[in-house]
């Protein structure tokens, strides 16, 4: 597959204090477009806070941070109609239907009510979950709310979107199933950038960045980073750089 | 406009939805209205007195009847002596006692002035105050009779004055109450729990990164409830009105204007206190003990402001409901308009605009 080259997330020297607490110490990288980033790290390591900030939920002490070319600073509005964002909570309405979860986010990107209704459609037949569109979303299996809650967050055909741990909580059948679908997303052109603590799902992204007590420690393939540790898989790479930091 | 009625259909399915929701909604006010009206009402009946008679003439005859022959009163027994007074109180079964001077009807005629007096038992206050305030009134209507009649010329005493409550009933004080304890609850707690789901919910954050503006979304979340709380509103007025007899002198429409001023300050509590709570439970909690009680206990709702210590009546100053309900008595009993109530509508529309400032402030800082 061929990669654009351009960069769509620019971040330089990215500071996020809480306080005294420094949660995102410098942080510099890029994204390029089309790219499935995965940004790595334990609990507590900073990942949310770094999302938060580059879908603009979250201001950043100083540095500068730019999505799908805006500021998210100064130019918040124009970012929030080029992203898309999946939160740790899956973020669906229990008490609405699945049909009406999509109908009521497609309606608040400004989206027209044919065109929802038609994708809606079709997206339920590529979900195959035809038959389940009228069931409220409470009595839905984890697993397909996350789904739903992905398809929904790239409804309005955002060109980033944002997951922060999509498949926590899930077991690794279903979110092997999930990462069927940030691929086909990614195919279709869209930038994802996702959070996990999985390592295991660290190989299925093209670049990651591991991130360690709100530094990134490193950043590269999957493939180019067991090189550089000598491991065998992500998780190795992970704990060789986790340690190296005790030491 | 159309994202923002999406947003409101939304808000309504959620309401709607929720069985919980729609019982405090529209099962309480009507509960609370029938339960104040029928229960807790302050209104007596069948009290037990005693009757002093020291002239036993045809007009202190005449006035015992019209006592007893009120429903309010039954006599427990006469009392021929002083001492027997202390004793009939001690006894406890009566609450009052009724006393006619020596030479009743004689001195009402030759001086045009005579005295009854009323010994009430005060160690329940409340009732006390009711029961002697029923028998004064009892009393004064006998006289403005006689006195219509032309046969005895005599001046009415009007020391104790009952104004426009002359049944004195207690609809008319727990109407206006009500209204203000419900529209609160349904305003400020229904709100501030809604929104604070969203954010318990993770929702909050995904319309946060959508294109809608913060204010939309709170305004989105807020319209429905003051649809709802008007509704409830109009059926407190209407239960009111048609099932205890709750007069409405005033006009309606300016009546429903500063019910409106109410909700409208009540919904921007809410929001405040959805900025300042992190949970549902937590905005319950809040809009139960900052709100509710002090509403109930402080607004003059159920204990008068005049008997309370100087630091709750300083409290009590403060309460928006107190205000709003005094604007309620004036428009409904007493037919008043914005002249006699300019003063708190004022301070309801200050104090609304002062939490919608405060709520705007910390819904930006929220996102720091």
């Amino acid at each position: 597959m061929l990669k654009q080259t351009e960069n769509i997330i620019e971040v330089s020297n990215l500071v996020k204090k809480f306080g005294n607490f420094t949660a995102n110490d410098d942080l510099t990288f890029d994204v390029k477009q089309g790219e499935i980033f995965g940004f790595l790290g334990a609990n507590g390591a900073g990942k949310t806070t770094t999302l938060k900030i580059l879908s603009g939920l979250s201001y950043p002490t100083s540095g500068k941070v730019k999505v799908a070319g805006f500021d998210v600073y100064r130019e918040r509005e124009k970012v929030k109609k080029n992203i898309g964002y999946m939160s740790q909570k899956f973020s669906l309405y229990d008490d609405l239907t699945v049909k009406e979860n999509i109908r009521f986010y497609g309606g608040i990107y400004g989206l027209p009510g044919k065109y929802i209704k038609e994708k809606t459609d079709e997206l339920l037949r590529r979900l195959k979950m035809e038959n389940i569109k009228d069931s409220l979303i409470k009595s839905l299996p984890l697993g397909w709310k996350q789904k739903i809650a992905f398809s929904v967050a790239i409804f309005h055909n955002p060109g980033i979107v944002f997951l922060d741990e999509p498949t926590g909580g899930v077991d690794p059948i279903t979110r092997r199933d999930f990462w069927e679908l940030i691929y086909e997303a990614s195919y279709s052109g869209i930038t994802v950038f996702v959070t996990t603590h999985y390592m295991d799902e660290a190989e299925y992204c093209d670049r990651v960045s591991i991130m360690d007590q709100g530094r990134i420690e490193a950043m590269d393939t999957p493939a180019l980073l067991k090189k550089q540790y000598n491991a065998e898989n992500m998780d190795e790479v992970f704990i060789r750089i986790a340690r190296k930091q005790q030491l | 406009m159309s994202r923002f009625i999406g947003f409101v259909k939304k808000e309504f399915s959620h309401i709607f939805r929720d069985y919980r929701t729609m019982l405090i909604l529209f099962g309480m006010p009507v509960a609370q209205i029938l339960i104040f009206g029928y229960v807790v009402s302050n209104e007596i009946k069948d009290i037990k007195i005693a009757i002093y008679d020291k002239s036993k003439d045809n007009v202190t005859q005449e006035i015992t009847n019209k006592i007893l022959s009120s429903g309010y009163f039954i006599i427990d027994k006469n009392i021929d002596n002083d001492n027997q007074v202390e004793d009939a109180f001690k006894k406890g079964n009566i609450r009052e006692v009724i006393i006619f001077e020596p030479h009743f009807a004689e001195k009402l005629e030759r001086e045009g002035k005579a005295s009854i007096q009323i010994l009430a038992d005060a160690s329940d206050a409340n009732t006390a105050n009711i029961v002697s305030n029923y028998t004064s009134a009892i009393i004064r209507t006998y006289m403005k009779n006689e006195l219509m009649k032309g046969e005895l010329p005599f001046v009415i005493d009007t020391k104790v004055q009952i104004l426009y409550n002359k049944e004195l009933k207690g609809v008319y004080m727990f109407v206006p109450g009500t209204m203000a304890l419900i529209l609160m609850l349904v305003s400020a707690m229904m709100t501030s729990i809604s929104i604070t789901r969203e954010k318990e919910m993770g929702t909050m954050e995904v319309l946060l990164v959508s294109p809608l503006r913060p204010m939309p979304i709170i305004l989105g979340k807020v319209i429905p409830y003051v649809g709802l709380a008007f509704m409830n509103a109009l059926v407190i007025i209407a239960l009111s009105y048609f099932v205890f007899d709750m007069p409405m002198q005033g006009n309606l429409t300016f009546l429903l204007l500063e019910t409106l001023l109410f909700i409208l300050m009540a919904l921007s509590l809410g929001i405040l206190i959805s900025t300042v709570s992190k949970s549902q439970m937590m905005a319950m909690f809040i809009s139960m003990f900052a709100l509710m009680l002090p509403t109930m206990l402080l607004s003059g709702f159920i204990f008068p402001i005049e008997n309370m210590p100087k630091i709750l009546q300083w409290l009590s100053s403060i309460m928006p409901a107190r205000y709003f309900i005094v604007i309620v008595k004036n428009i409904m009993i007493k037919g008043s308009g914005i002249l006699v109530v300019w003063k708190e509508t004022l301070y309801l529309t200050g104090i609304t605009i002062l939490f919608l400032v405060i709520s705007i402030k910390k819904f930006k800082v929220r996102l720091e």
